[in-house]
């Protein structure tokens, strides 16, 4: 028997709310299927079963709220369900999801539960009560969610109701559940997380994380012009010669640079727990998106290191399209092992970030901008990024940090190499 | 195409991009980026939908032409069958 927990998304998470349950007693599910809908404070998370069995029970459901570590469902794995069947599929090399109390702050973060336990976190957009994921579902499936009628707390769309609509099946009546819930909550009347409150409630999180942070993290800051007149020369002449879907952003450049030069400066990638420095085991790049309506988020492109730059942009912009569909995975929410920023298309020439602990550094990008530059006594224009690097002087020293920004920049050089 | 169903095409496919942003309002003649706050990603997954819908091939040196909806349209309008 395995137990299915609220996962811990971040190190700021304390709770989370389920949405939606994707799965019901008796489903076979498999690692890595996405299994129930996640709200916190940041995002809407589709979370990820490490598992491979028979859901068995629904221990939580949808509409409540609950602490990190809650069981959240019981799964009878294959082994124990029908150990004469086929053999599992080869583990992964993830752990099981499950609450890593490293990840929890140490200063005391903002309180995060201030709403009754069974408040429903989809925006209100417009009148509609509906979750990200089920916008995203009405977009693909050309529902209108003005037709569709909501089964969730409150009313609310859910996923399996814009399904049905497409398929124009009738709702099946309400399960029982809210009813214990609208005891508790005080009646079915209970405000929904508006796009406001969801607001208030995210930068109540970024403030706990960065006031972390600055409280316990002695950062270092450390900056260089790189020259990137290799790098954007290569890129286009390969973008000339690519089909518009297969394009590359720059930034995939810059990425898998900072992802390599891990490799020189391992100290760059990992985690700062319990007073000491524990290495990444991969190098999964947390990558700083902003949201159009506020705030931000950074979740883990993973294996950056060992990813082609068509993979490596397959996955940023599936990442970025879901970050703001919002409907992100459990895998890519708690394990970034470094974070990089690249606030430069904001316009900004450099920035120097905050670490997002417990990672230990973050590495920024400025905006790549024509200036002078001298090479053997003679001043030419060359497109130029400022790289920057914040890192924890715990575990590592400026010496080191310039190192890492060397290799980056020697990277860069190269960039068919890369 | 007339120049009202490429605007179409081009609002609907921002739509889908940016589902938050009030592309009712937007001032077809400023930068789309500056208005609804678009990235690169969200100008070259606009790129690919206008393709995917048009046929057109926008090669990378024509993006500046696409940062406004007017520009989208004048863009479009010559070279869509």
């Amino acid at each position: 028997m395995a137990e299915f927990r609220m996962p811990a998304l971040g190190a700021d998470m304390e709770a989370g709310t389920i949405v939606e349950w994707l799965v019901k007693p008796g489903d076979k599910v498999k690692r890595g299927d996405i299994i129930a809908v996640v709200d916190t404070e940041k995002a809407t998370i589709e979370v990820e079963v490490f598992e491979a069995g028979l859901i068995q029970s629904i221990v939580v459901p949808a509409g409540e709220k609950v602490p990190i570590g809650t069981v959240l469902a019981s799964i009878a794995t294959d082994d124990e369900a029908a150990p004469a069947l086929a053999p599992r599929p080869p583990s992964p090399a993830k752990p099981p999801e499950i609450v890593r109390p490293a990840f929890q702050p140490i200063v005391p973060a903002p309180p995060i539960i201030e709403r009754p336990p069974s408040t429903m976190p989809p925006v209100t957009r417009g009148r509609l009560r509906v979750s990200p994921l089920a916008m995203r579902v009405a977009l693909d499936l050309g529902v209108d969610l003005s037709k569709v009628k909501g089964t969730g707390p409150d009313g609310a769309i859910t996923k399996s109701d814009v399904e049905r609509a497409a398929k124009s099946v009738p709702p099946p009546p309400p399960p029982a559940a809210p009813s214990v819930k609208a005891d508790k909550a005080g009646g079915p009347s209970q405000p929904v997380m508006t796009a406001d409150e969801r607001h208030v409630a995210m930068r109540k999180v970024i403030a706990a994380a960065m006031v972390r942070s600055k409280h316990e993290i002695p950062h270092y800051y450390l900056g260089t012009p790189i020259d990137m007149s290799h790098s954007m020369g290569w890129l286009q002449a390969e973008n000339l010669r690519r089909p518009v879907a297969q394009r590359l952003l720059y930034s995939v450049l810059l990425l898998k640079a900072a992802a390599v030069a891990i490799r020189d400066v391992p100290e760059m990638n990992g985690f700062w727990i319990d007073g000491a420095f524990k290495p990444g085991e991969a190098v999964h790049v947390g990558v700083a998106i902003a949201l159009r309506q506020g705030g931000l988020i950074a979740p883990a492109l993973h294996d950056v290191d060992k990813k082609s730059l068509d993979e490596i942009m397959a996955n940023l912009r599936d990442l970025v399209n879901r970050v703001r569909a919002g409907t992100l995975r459990s895998s890519e929410i708690a394990d970034a092992t470094i974070t990089v920023t690249s606030l430069g298309e904001r316009g900004v020439e450099s920035v120097f970030g905050v670490i997002y602990p417990p990672q230990v550094a973050i590495v920024g990008f400025g905006k790549i901008a024509e200036r002078p530059w001298a090479v053997d006594g003679l001043v030419g224009a060359r497109p130029v990024v400022a790289a920057s690097l914040a890192a924890d002087h715990r575990v590592s020293d400026g010496h080191r940090g310039a190192l890492f920004l060397a290799a980056i920049d020697r990277l860069l050089q190269e960039p068919e190499k890369l | 195409m007339t120049d009202e169903a490429i605007k179409a095409l081009v609002l609907k496919q921002l739509n889908r991009i940016a589902p938050e942003a009030e592309t009712a309002e937007l001032d077809p003649d400023v930068d789309m980026r500056e208005q609804i706050d678009l990235d690169s990603m969200d100008i070259l997954n606009l790129t690919i939908a206008l393709h995917e819908a048009t046929g057109v091939d926008i090669p990378e040196s024509e993006y500046p032409h696409m940062t406004t909806l007017n520009g989208c349209v004048a863009y479009l309008r010559t070279r869509v069958k």
